[in-house]
């Protein structure tokens, strides 16, 4: 009953096309990022921003950058893992040999490259689709790994192969402790994730959707697949890149490739299938879910009182993702974005049953 | 110089059998249900481990039968908690579901089964055979395990290429495969073909499992290995068993060779730290044989009608 | 029935032959389509009809022959060049976008007619708005036309499939094309919907002049709307004339009735 949207008319197809039409929603919304800049930091404390609020929005725009690729465009990767890793090598080398730049600037070189390397290997995709396209970008993911680990020059001739970064700032104003880290983050996630919404209400969104349901019938009506495929692919990568360089950068501060093998590959997909393919939203659900539940699961044995080795917690994650996302894909394909919606349609008639 | 390179290119050849047996659950699921089975290496490893971890405390031949009991067990809870409940689904949701049965099977194997390494006995002579001694000095070695696993591959390829072709269920399973809904409605048991398919597949697994686990002991690597069995069957061709085994074949040796004639060329001209380029060699060489030849060797071409 | 148009060549066949394998689709088949009229092709099953209609628009490349549009000669094309031709169709087996809504569907089919990039499309303000706007009021007129208002944000996936015809056809009008091409429009539709969709290609044709080929097998309806006929047998062309013409001539009688020549 309070989410009534009776006596909501839009005068305008501007108005119906807002990214939130009904005002209830656009209230929460407005609400919730204010709560996120102003009120989080006035109680969160160091293990929130560091464990939980900045990998999830950090993770999230990676998952919006694979969910235009896969959810939208209906073209499956699994080189998340290597493109994250071209954006914080990138970054890492431009920040090392022009150290002046500005960090915002290098941030998005790292999302520049990965968006060159992106292309490259989404080349294949006008060939090739579904499963083999996903083999190609194993292809990637293996080779870029690789690349970063044995090609001396982009990890500065380290001896033990790892590259560490120092302390980043952004006009003069430090962003070293968690919470202008997470306050960085945060403002990144939302001007990422409004441009990436904006883009698949439009022309160009309605291009890869098409792709995704019927590319035969997409040529038909003149789109041409090259285009929607590698503007899939570019955009696509650039958000994962970027999210590589912030990870490394503003999570890690120093790592080695491992840090973005196949299993990071797996940790994203898994995010968007879980999230809601094809959904914005769903990212950063998917994102918190993937991060949340293994904290979950490390603080379970002492909130239980019993004992449990690492090697059991690992094991019980990997059941519970395994089983999470068979149970997704039977109920709700369309993930925990859908069960939102749903969520939202039963609260119009809250509290009247029917 | 060529005595090395033939060894290398034994060896390889060798390791592509292995390869072949992991792909060849792929295609037999592929080709009966078309499903891409993901879980192929975690099914592969879960069937080792079982073996491994009877076999310490009862005869091999006695934890041979029990595992051969729990996979086909496995193929049950498979067929009855995740595939019934997708038919009709896209193809992709079900290889979705198939990443999901893996990343289970994963921490459920090792939850069951402990993750150290293990080692499985199968009493085949572990001494080294050198042939050709006259030809080459010193001989070139050959690894009797692989060699007798070689073997059994070609027979399970031989049965089960036959079963395709000539039985009525192996037609069955062809139909199947096309589309779910047009195969009910000729009145074929879905439910009990992908049960049988699965647990062949399964059986399949254990004997990969059993040859790999013999040749590198049973680790969690093991599942990775499944991961290298993508390039066979893009080389073979996704729903071919003879492709599975030239697309093994190939890849084994082209892996191998590789890195004995490729990487030092590649570490010297870009100043490498080492090489490991087998680690994507396997990736990139299907990825240039997709857009050559995307339905791969023996594959069928999938003409799309509107 | 309607009298033969006096308009000038639209789309000339010439001489068409397509195969498949061993499967001859289409052999040796020449026709024209006049500008402003309604044509119809029609022929028992297996004629040929559909990989006709399918060469018209570049899905299949014919083994030899040419087609001349708007005074072009081509012997191969890709569908998104005759998309850009003016070509637009819809098929037998509805070609929708199942996870997009109808709204979204009908927009989609005014791609060609967009041009802002990307930097536009992701400010979302100013140039890329107001044509976006532009355009949706243009895809509303046709949802008026069609009489599809109250199922424009539903997922077509969910629509029925006389509905989903409707949205389908929308699409193709909203890429203003010269020539429309019509696979069994009718198709699977009751009395009341085959009027409604009646009404709706001769609307389109006397209103807005749109040349229109169909592919129908209701007798009824291809003589009441077109203002010539071809009859296609197992891919080849046995007549071609008006609607009357084609009714007595002694070839299509027999094909229809399964008499071998």
């Amino acid at each position: 009953m309070l989410y009534r949207e009776v006596g909501q008319f839009k005068t305008s197809y501007q108005a119906d096309e807002a990214i939130f039409p009904i005002a209830q929603d656009r209230w929460f919304v407005i609400g919730l990022v204010i709560f996120a800049f102003l009120g989080v930091p006035l109680f969160a404390g160091q293990y929130l921003y560091t464990e939980v609020l900045i990998p999830v929005l950090i993770l999230s725009i990676a998952a919006i950058g694979l969910n235009i690729l896969t959810g939208y465009c209906g073209q499956l990767s699994l080189g998340s893992g290597g493109f994250m890793a071209v954006g914080a090598y990138a970054a890492y080398n431009l920040a090392l040999r022009l150290p002046d730049t500005n960090i915002i600037l290098v941030f998005l070189f790292g999302g520049v490259m990965a968006m060159l390397v992106g292309l490259l290997f989404g080349l294949p995709s006008l060939r090739i689709k579904g499963f083999y396209l996903a083999v190609a970008t194993l292809a990637a993911q293996f080779f870029l790994e690789w690349a970063f680990a044995r090609v001396k020059w982009f990890t500065n001739y380290a001896p033990s192969g790892s590259v560490a970064v120092g302390r980043i700032d952004l006009f003069g104003i430090p962003i070293d402790t968690p919470r202008n880290t997470y306050i960085f983050v945060l403002a990144s996630a939302i001007v990422l994730a409004l441009a990436a919404k904006n883009l698949v209400r439009s022309r160009i969104g309605r291009m890869w959707m098409a792709m995704r349901d019927m590319d035969i019938a997409a040529e038909i009506i003149g789109i041409r697949p090259l285009h929607a495929k590698l503007s899939a692919f570019a955009v696509s990568s650039f958000y994962i890149g970027v999210a590589g360089a912030l990870w490394a950068f503003l999570r890690l501060g120093s790592w080695e490739p491992l840090a973005f093998d196949i299993n990071r590959s797996f940790q994203v997909l898994f995010m968007i299938i879980i999230g809601g393919l094809g959904t914005i939203m769903g990212s950063f659900l998917g994102a918190a879910f993937i991060v949340v539940i293994p904290i979950f699961f490390n603080q379970l044995p002492s909130w239980l009182g019993i004992p449990i080795s690492t090697a059991a917690i690992s094991h019980m994650e990997f059941m519970l993702f395994g089983a999470t996302i068979i149970f997704f894909l039977i109920v709700e394909p369309q993930g925990l974005a859908r069960l939102w919606a749903i969520g939202k349609e039963k609260l119009r008639l809250w509290p009247f049953p029917y | 110089m060529l005595g090395p390179v033939l060894e290398t290119l034994i060896g390889g050849l060798l390791t592509g059998v292995l390869y072949s047996l992991v792909a060849l659950g792929f295609v037999l699921i592929f080709k009966a249900s078309g499903v891409f089975n993901f879980a192929q290496g975690t099914m592969v490893l879960f069937a080792a481990l079982s073996l491994a971890r009877l076999s310490e405390f009862m005869p091999l031949f006695a934890a041979l039968a029990l595992s051969i009991a729990i996979m086909i067990a496995l193929a049950y809870a498979i067929e009855f908690l995740v595939l019934r409940h997708l038919i009709n689904q896209d193809s992709i949701i079900l290889f979705m579901a198939t990443l999901g049965i893996a990343y289970f099977l994963e921490g459920f194997g090792q939850s069951v089964w402990g993750s150290d390494i293990y080692s499985i006995n199968l009493g085949f002579p572990t001494n080294p055979i050198f042939v050709l001694e006259s030809i080459f000095p010193g001989g070139l070695l050959i690894d009797p395990t692989e060699l007798i696993a070689a073997t059994i591959c070609a027979v399970m390829v031989l049965v089960l290429a036959v079963f395709f072709q000539v039985t009525r269920v192996g037609r069955a399973l062809r139909a199947v495969a096309d589309d779910h809904q047009a195969a009910q409605s000729v009145g074929i048991p879905l439910g009990q073909i992908w049960l049988m398919v699965w647990a062949v597949a399964g059986l399949v697994a254990l004997v990969a499992g059993m040859m790999w686990g013999a040749k590198l002991g049973v680790q969690f690597s093991i599942s990775l290995v499944a991961l290298k069995a993508l390039p066979v069957l893009i080389l073979g061709g996704f729903t071919s068993i003879p492709g599975a085994i030239v697309g093994g074949l190939i890849i084994g040796a082209a892996e191998k060779l590789s890195e004995v004639l490729l990487a030092p060329i590649l570490i010297r001209t870009f100043d490498l730290a080492g090489g490991g380029i087998e680690n994507w060699f396997a990736y990139v060489l299907a990825l240039l044989f997709l857009l050559i030849r995307p339905q791969g060797l023996f594959g069928e071409r999938i003409i799309e009608r509107i | 029935m309607r009298a033969p148009t006096a308009g000038e060549v639209l789309l000339s066949v010439d001489d068409v032959s397509l195969a498949f394998g061993g499967v001859r689709a289409v052999t040796g088949v020449s026709f024209d389509i006049r500008k402003g009229e309604i044509r119809a092709i029609i022929g028992p099953n297996g004629a040929g009809k559909t990989s006709m209609l399918n060469v018209i628009n570049g899905f299949y490349q014919p083994q030899r022959g040419r087609i001349t549009f708007k005074g072009q000669t081509r012997s191969r094309m890709r569908p998104y060049e005759a998309a850009i031709g003016g070509i637009a169709r819809t098929f037998q087996n509805v070609a929708l976008f199942k996870g997009m809504t109808a709204l979204d569907n009908i927009m989609a089919g005014r791609t060609l007619k967009m041009r802002r990039g990307f930097f536009w499309q992701i400010v979302r303000m100013g140039p890329a708005l107001s044509e976006e706007m532009e355009h949706r009021l243009l895809v509303e007129e046709i949802i008026d036309f069609l009489k599809i208002q109250h199922i424009r944000k539903t997922p077509v996936g969910k629509l029925p499939y006389g509905l989903q015809k409707r949205v389908e056809l929308g699409r193709a009008l909203a890429m203003e094309p010269d020539l429309l091409l019509l696979d069994e429009p009718m198709a699977g539709m009751n009395l009341e919907e085959k009027e409604d969709m009646c009404r709706y290609i001769l609307d389109l044709n006397e209103h807005f002049g749109t040349t229109i080929a169909l592919i129908e097998h209701d007798m009824g309806v291809v003589m009441d709307l077109s203002n010539r006929v071809l009859v296609l047998d197992h891919g080849v062309k046995i007549a071609d004339g008006t609607p009357a013409q084609v009714q007595a001539d002694r070839a299509v009688v027999d094909a229809y009735l399964g008499v071998s020549h």
